[in-house]
């Protein structure tokens, strides 16, 4: 019992002092969100006529290319925050205080706690601001509050996913550098996937890439439930790749940290 | 609640060491750190690791901070088993690296209020330690500054400051002054002693420095090659070699020659117009060298005695100069 309210209680201290520093030096975050946000603008303004005479409105459910684009923007602020998961927690490793931790009697799975939930509080919060940017710039779902709710969810779900995967990215990166690099395919793939244009419009080998990645069927997903296109299969396969990835991130950082990154 | 704050089974350990281990050994692929290590350390007392640069001392923090696990042997700290009762073990130890494990982007006090959460003191009491340490440790004008703005030597006492929030019994200095600049080695030395005297810790220190060992170590062991070489007081271990001589300097090479045929074995060196006599710098040997000097008309200009010191030591164990031969000069004393 006694155990079970330490964990908790350290976890919560660790989430405190996670956000605590994120607020205090807002800079790593807003970098994560002012990509996902530039990105917006300049596919929308830059680009946007173009993509979307190319595209033709049906994709979007019949709206236009801001309503086609969003989904898949939104859904790289979660892409991009795990950067910063990965970051923190090897910054926390080199810097030694790791093992402070480690060598005092708190719950083991705090540390890791703190940082997953600190970041997916953070994430969450750019992934909000980067749907108000889309409103503004014209973004007009039709979506029910039950499908606001479960296309929030889903992002939520994919987060946590990606979140513990950049723990565990973080606690085996030898330095901040590797740690903010290795993630960075990741900020790259839903270009290779549904994010700016269909991947039936690709050529033949990419085609079948973008259709397999988990970002497809998770953009997808956002895309039907904000515009009523259809979804399909592609909520299943969507869930089915975040549980995944969560399930295997979790236990990959556990074990790395139990094993004891060394520096 | 109560039960975590009290360290009550220590009280009834008085007796026994704070430190025992037997056979650590430790390898790293086919690199073997830790050869076989047996330790004994009485509650209370400082004992000092000291060796060369990968000797292993960093290795045994490691193991018996419960940070990595040994491939042989075993170790108690506190009378706890290391690896069967390993967060007993965590809740009466302190840990302070060779590179400071405090949260840079956090103040000071912010640094010492978390240390104070993760051992679950209330609020007032947390704030209370906090206040204290600061105090104790100089840094209360500073508290409201993050750690990433201190100098080497306020983020070492920083460090330390952390690793005393949890009012640990047994403390682990892993090199605590290597990189500080010597003001704050000496008052890094202050806080160390001050420490066994008004804490009654145990304190496990390894360093490289010789000087830092015999100053404040109650027991010293030599670390070379993951191997004890020699183990006991700094003076036991300077006994256990030769080195002690008189150096008597005279003005001219006359007084040199005339001396030198009064002292047989002694060893002369033309060039500075010195002789090195044999012996333990005692009273009674210093006198009989003067009164034989008296008896002849012989001036000496001058006259020190050279007692062998852990450089010495060093060098006899382990047969080559100590490698961070920085501080400790000769032990000249006239």
């Amino acid at each position: 019992m006694a155990t079970l309210s330490y964990a908790a209680k350290d976890s919560r201290t660790m989430v405190r002092r996670n956000l605590k520093k994120a607020l205090r030096y807002p800079s790593l975050t807003l970098t994560v969100v002012i990509m996902p946000i530039m990105m917006l603008l300049l596919f929308n303004y830059a680009f946007g006529t173009a993509l979307g005479s190319g595209i033709g409105p049906s994709a979007a459910g019949g709206g236009e290319y801001i309503d086609y684009l969003a989904p898949g923007i939104i859904l790289m602020a979660a892409t991009s925050g795990a950067l910063t998961t990965a970051i923190s927690v090897c910054v926390d490793k080199t810097e030694g205080i790791v093992d402070r931790f480690r060598t005092m009697p708190i719950s083991r799975a705090s540390f890791l706690t703190g940082h997953v939930v600190g970041s997916v509080i953070q994430t969450m919060t750019s992934i909000t601001l980067v749907i108000a940017v889309a409103l503004l710039v014209g973004f007009r779902p039709d979506a029910t509050p039950v499908e606001w709710l479960a296309a929030i969810g889903l992002l939520a779900l994919l987060t946590l996913a990606l979140t513990w995967l950049s723990a565990g990215i973080g606690l085996v990166a030898k330095n901040v550098e590797t740690a903010s690099n290795i993630p960075m395919p990741l900020t790259f793939l839903p270009f290779i996937g549904s994010a700016i244009v269909p991947p039936e419009s690709m050529p033949a080998g990419l085609r079948w890439f973008a259709e397999y990645q988990p970002f497809t069927p998770i953009i997808e997903t956002l895309r039907g439930l904000w515009l009523g296109t259809g979804i399909g299969s592609s909520a299943a396969i969507g869930l089915a790749w975040c549980v995944a990835l969560t399930v295997v991130g979790y236990l990959w950082a556990r074990r790395t940290f139990k094993a004891g990154a060394k520096r | 609640m109560t039960a975590t704050r009290t360290p009550a089974p220590i009280a009834t350990h008085t007796t026994a060491p704070a430190i025992t281990a037997t056979g650590l050994r430790k390898s790293y692929g086919d690199k073997l750190v830790l050869d076989g290590i047996d330790l004994n350390i009485p509650e209370g007392t400082v004992f000092a690791l000291l060796g060369p640069n990968g000797a292993g001392k960093t290795t045994t923090v490691e193991i018996l901070s419960t940070l990595i696990d040994a491939d042989a042997g075993e170790a108690w700290v506190a009378g706890r088993h290391l690896t069967r009762a390993a967060d007993a073990v965590r809740s009466v130890i302190g840990v302070t690296g060779q590179f400071s494990a405090v949260d840079h982007l956090l103040t000071a006090e912010e640094n010492l209020l978390l240390m104070a959460d993760l051992h679950h003191l209330d609020r007032r009491e947390g704030k209370r330690r906090a206040e204290d340490l600061l105090r104790r440790f100089d840094l209360s004008e500073v508290a409201g500054k993050t750690a990433a703005t201190f100098s080497g030597g306020m983020r070492r006492k920083l460090d330390l400051a952390m690793t005393l929030v949890g009012d640990p019994r047994i403390i682990f200095l892993d090199e605590p002054t290597t990189g500080l600049d010597p003001r704050s080695r000496r008052t890094m030395w202050e806080i160390i002693r001050g420490l066994v005297t008004d804490d009654g810790v145990t304190i496990f220190l390894t360093t490289q420095y010789l000087e830092e060992a015999d100053q404040l170590a109650d027991r010293i062991a030599v670390l070379d090659h993951g191997r004890l070489i020699a183990e006991g007081t700094a003076d036991e271990l300077k006994q256990r070699i030769p080195g002690g001589h008189i150096r008597v300097r005279f003005a001219d090479a006359h007084g040199l020659d005339t001396a030198a045929g009064l002292f047989g074995i002694a060893t002369r060196d033309e060039d500075s117009l010195t002789l090195q006599i044999p012996g333990d710098g005692s009273i009674p040997t210093l006198r009989a060298v003067l009164d034989t000097l008296e008896s002849t008309a012989v001036q000496a200009e001058s006259l020190t005695v050279h007692t062998p010191n852990l450089d010495d030591v060093f060098l006899t164990l382990t047969g080559r100069p100590h490698p961070a031969d920085t501080v400790a000069a000769p032990e000249e004393n006239a």
